[in-house]
């Protein structure tokens, strides 16, 4: 019985040590875990979620340091749609969100260019003193505009 | 005029799960008749217990979950799990015993695991394993055929029936006077003690093919499956391939050591095997769906019963094959799907 | 003459259904009266709807074009009789269950004048391919077999690719539904002619005309047809009864056993379907100069007191044409347009008689299904789905919205015949789940389409932002470099004339 025991004690040794050397030296998947929780988000680049765009939220998921509800534009089916790719438990959503577009009141405009240089998908264009205007298809309702503008003239409107 | 609205199709279908269940039992009902013949009401007794148990098990886990239990009830599979486990049982058991097999069929096997369409094991095999392995006596307490053994001490309708609700035989009586090996015993027995098959075949208790008494049973269980392939609620995928992988091993052996090797069909006739494969082993819920897995499922189930038979401890090996081939549904599934009409070459896809 | 059955392909699965056909075929097509009003929705096919060309007020004949195609894809309307227009203004339509969409309403005044023949071509002599093309957009020909796609699209886009052969849909394996059986019967020289005239605007040399077995009376008119026709080239096909044999897809691997690819075309495999009906309309519209202004329809169902096939005008309303029959039984709870398995249920019997209406069906409460049952995974399913599909995997993966098992699985394949409901122990709606994961993946789709290209956008902005700090910070680099091989005597200038620049100020 005794060398029984003591074959298992050492095959189990053995086994724990070259498990934790291959997850030392063996490179790390994380960076493609990173790339499968950003494909899942919705790109709007927003900052909604506390993170400076999707990329670094996915990588906040993927250590652990934040939480897969946190994403409005997403919606509750990208909260479940990482919960599964994670294993994780589903949460409800932290901050519910609408679609809308982002217009610029055409009068108010001075065409001082800051909303043009905050929009993170290059949606709005116009030249310096010149009227900007929003392309709506290309709109992710992100708001990163709204706040920039000095004569606020940049407004939210719901999708349909 | 006005119209209310519906989506497409408008019609539905003919069958429906309690009428195709409905079939099943009486597709039973010549075997069962001549189980009674052969070897007495016990069959009755355990049906009635089977069906007791397996029904009042349904309905209070159902109301555990918090459902309905009609919908479960009326669907009649609970029937079909006790009328199969009757089957299985030898006559002479105790209530406790199929008891302990029904509710862990229904409520462990059936419910636990999501209820009907939801479980992976066959819910009557995995309830006959477990009293099984539990009550080894009382399943191996066989009796013998009623072929007018003058030798033999048959009991009477009170005389079965207190022992199915006691547990104990008659003073006069004992278990060793009572039990008889099965065709099956014999045959395993007989081999392990170097008797070549022809001797052992000599014994009265083997019948033409089978064993007496169990071949008539077979005959019958084999014309209810015959009747649900002609009514379509079997397909024949499933009992060819149970067939299949028990007679082909089987028949090999038979050409190469006939002496060593029981007869193909005394394997297709002996034991549990008609029975498994028109009736256990199409269970829908728990075999593979398209029609390859589905042969590849009864080849499984054929070819272990044929390995344990041969070289495990156990006489017949119908209820294991069939678990042990329930866990390799989802992998048969996976591998065996058809080929979509436009695809170049369907499968599955690399993920 | 019956035709041969070698050299055809075979169906995957399938259904024998009971026909429900011998009520509505008793009789000859009867023709309903024009009524006080005609109903034309400006979008009776696949595509932009057509744009009305005529005012309110405005006095109009029969085949007067009153609409004009719009766009790459679309049909010409025609008034079905003489008239004035009094509106065009939403009003319930089939091809939204009921729910209204715009409609050029005629008030009739009982003349049935016709506009006057204009320049059709009358006979084949001398016509090319694009003649006739365009001859026959001109005519508001769509697909009479339901899907109403505008023939001379189909023919032109056909025209691109390498074309073998011609199949004309006879086939009709949806039960209740007879029309084109009735038009075979009626009208086979003028389907055999249209097949001509679709040969020739094609330019191909052969052409089938399949019809199923269950319909011997109309194999023989076709057969005489053919015969009095005296061309080689169309071949009458017989195929056996079974659902969903007229489907385009099932039809050309009947036939020709070829599969058309997934997400492809039978143009794809070298083969045109067309219906047996709209063949007729292109001979009427290009030989007699009418356009597509009225089509044969069957009416029955349990809910029809008397069933029959009528031709009616377009835009006449089904309550009128019901009406016709003999109106509703007590009995008549859904009103269907299309057939028992893949066709719409309507609101009202307000709805206009459109150029895809083939059949009016009222039907009884009892037919439907009882309570639901999960699926016991019995696989019979699988056994009868045409397209080979797993539809009981479809349903698992469709209860967990999993679009991409869906995908893997072929939902997008599915046909939505609804064989599998047909079979299915448990009572599954499973045709209707299917119907609505196939609009949640598209969705799903779309989403991320749009995610991708914000993302796209996004990244290209990060690089051209990365591009302007490069160059800020190379030129000024190269400004410091400069400045310190010019020598500290040019410094000391520099600085100097900064001196004096502020101190001017």
């Amino acid at each position: 019985m005794i060398t029984a025991v003591t074959t298992i004690a050492l095959i189990a040794l053995l086994a724990g040590l070259a498990l934790s050397f291959a997850s030392r030296q063996l490179p790390s998947s994380k960076r493609d875990l990173v790339e499968s929780v950003n494909d899942l988000l919705p790109q709007t680049q927003c900052a909604q979620c506390g993170y400076p765009g999707c990329r670094p939220y996915a990588a906040a998921i993927v250590e652990a340091s934040a939480d897969i509800n946190l994403c409005p534009p997403g919606g509750q089916a990208t909260v479940e749609r990482l919960a599964r790719l994670l294993g994780k438990d589903v949460l409800p959503l932290a901050k519910a969100a609408q679609p809308t577009v982002a217009v610029i009141d055409e009068n108010a405009c001075i065409g001082c260019g800051h909303c043009r240089n905050a929009c993170p998908v290059d949606a709005i264009v116009g030249a310096h003193q010149l009227m900007h205007a929003v392309i709506e298809s290309e709109c992710t309702g992100c708001e990163l505009c709204v706040a920039p503008c000095p004569v606020d003239c940049i407004s939210m409107r719901p999708l349909a | 005029m006005e119209f209310s609205r519906r989506q497409s199709p408008y019609w539905s279908a003919r069958v429906a799960v309690p009428g195709v269940m409905l079939q099943v039992l009486l597709a039973l009902v010549p075997a069962a008749i001549a189980h009674v013949w052969f070897f007495g009401p016990g069959f009755i007794f355990n049906l009635l217990i089977a069906i007791i148990f397996a029904v009042g098990g349904e309905y209070l886990v159902m109301i555990l979950r918090e459902r309905p239990p009609k919908i479960a009830l009326s669907d009649y599979t609970a029937l079909v799990t006790a009328a199969l486990l009757a089957f299985a049982l030898p006559s002479l058991t105790p209530w406790w015993v199929t008891a302990t097999g029904a509710l862990f069929a229904i409520v462990v096997a059936k419910h636990m695991y999501g209820g009907l369409g939801y479980n992976i094991f066959n819910p009557a095999m995995a309830g006959y394993v477990v009293i099984l392995v539990a009550f080894p006596v009382h399943l191996n307490l066989w009796i013998a055929p009623r072929i007018g053994d003058i030798d033999y001490q048959y009991l009477t309708v009170l005389q079965t029936l207190e022992f199915t609700l006691t547990g104990s035989l008659p003073e006069s009586l004992g278990f060793d006077a009572i039990s008889r090996a099965t065709p099956l015993d014999l045959m395993k027995s007989g081999l392990n003690n170097m008797r070549t098959a022809a001797e052992i075949r000599a014994h009265p208790v083997m019948g033409d093919f089978g064993g007496r008494g169990w071949e008539w049973i077979g005959n019958f269980l084999a014309l209810g499956g015959f009747w649900l392939l002609i009514r379509k609620i079997i397909r024949w995928h499933i009992p060819v391939g149970v067939g299949a992988g028990l007679l082909v091993p089987a028949s090999l052996m038979y050409l190469l050591a006939p002496g060593t090797s029981p007869s193909p069909g005394f394997h297709l006739f002996g034991g549990a095997t008609l029975l498994c494969a028109f009736f256990i082993a199409t269970d829908p819920v728990s075999a593979a769906t398209s029609p390859k897995g589905r042969l590849v499922f009864g080849l499984g189930i054929g070819l272990i019963i044929y390995c344990i038979r041969t070289w495990g401890s156990y006489a017949d090996g119908v209820a294991f094959a069939v678990l042990i081939m329930n866990m390799a549904v989802p992998a048969i599934d996976y591998l065996t799907r058809p080929a979509i009409v436009g695809h170049a070459n369907s499968g599955p896809a690399d993920e | 003459m019956t035709a041969a059955t070698y050299d055809l392909g075979k169906l995957h699965g399938g259904l024998r259904l009971p026909a429900h056909k011998s009520a509505s075929t008793a009789a000859p097509i009867r023709n309903v009266p024009i009524p006080a009003q005609l109903i034309l929705p400006i979008t009776q096919h696949v595509g932009e709807p057509a744009q009305p060309v005529v005012g309110i007020g405005e006095h109009v004949l029969r085949g007067q074009l009153i609409a004009d195609h719009d766009g790459a894809l679309g049909a010409p309307v025609h008034a079905s009789s003489s008239g004035t227009v009094i509106a065009i203004e939403p009003w319930p339509v089939t091809h939204r269950h009921g729910d209204p969409s715009p409609c050029i309403v005629i008030e009739c005044d009982g003349d049935d004048r016709p506009v006057a023949p204009g320049n059709t071509p009358g006979n084949l002599a001398g016509s090319t391919p694009e003649a006739l093309l365009s001859q026959i957009l001109r005519g508001g020909i769509v697909g009479l077999g339901g899907a109403v796609f505008p023939t001379a699209q189909k023919l032109m886009q056909a025209r691109t690719g390498n074309l073998e052969c011609l199949i004309l849909n006879g086939v009709e394996c949806e039960p209740y539904i007879s029309c084109d059986d009735m038009l075979m019967r009626e009208h086979a020289a003028e389907i055999v002619g249209g097949a001509q005239v679709l040969m020739q605007a094609l330019q191909i040399a052969t052409c089938f005309v399949v019809v199923e077995s269950d319909k011997p009376d109309a194999l023989e008119h076709l057969g005489a047809a053919l015969a009095d026709l005296a061309d080689e080239r169309i071949i009458l096909k017989q195929v056996p009864t079974i659902y969903p044999s007229g489907g385009e897809d099932q039809l050309v691997q009947l036939v020709t056993n070829r599969e058309v690819p997934s997400g492809g075309l039978p143009t794809d495999v070298g083969c045109l379907v067309q219906n047996v009906g709209t063949a007729a309309a292109v001979f009427n519209w290009i030989i007699n100069g009418e356009p597509l202004i009225s089509r044969v329809t069957t009416v029955a169902g349990d809910g029809i007191v008397n069933p029959m096939n009528v031709r009616a005008r377009i835009g006449t309303t089904v309550a009128d044409i019901v009406d016709f029959t003999g109106g509703y039984a007590a009995c008549a709870e859904h009103l269907i347009i299309g057939g028992p398995l893949t066709g719409k249920s309507m609101s009202t019997d307000r709805v206009p008689l459109v150029k895809g209406t083939n059949s009016i069906l009222a039907v009884k409460k009892s037919s439907f299904a009882g309570r639901e049952l999960p699926c016991i995974r019995c696989g019979d399913c699988a056994a009868v789905c045409p397209v080979q599909l797993l539809p009981q995997q479809l349903f698992w993966h469709a209860r967990a919205n999993n679009e991409t098992k869906l995908r893997d699985f072929g939902l997008t394949d599915c046909i939505e015949c609804g064989c599998c409901d047909l079979v299915c122990p448990s009572h599954i709606p499973l045709t209707a789940n299917f119907r609505i994961a196939k609009g949640r993946i598209q969705e799903l789709a779309d989403e991320k389409a749009r995610a991708a290209r914000a993302r796209r956008r996004f990244e290209a902005r990060n690089a051209r932002l990365e591009r302007d700090k490069l160059k800020r910070d190379n030129e000024l680099t190269q400004q410091k470099e400069a400045a310190k091989r010019a020598g500290p005597a040019a410094i000391a200038a520099i600085l100097k004339r900064k001196q004096q620049e502020k101190e001017g100020d």
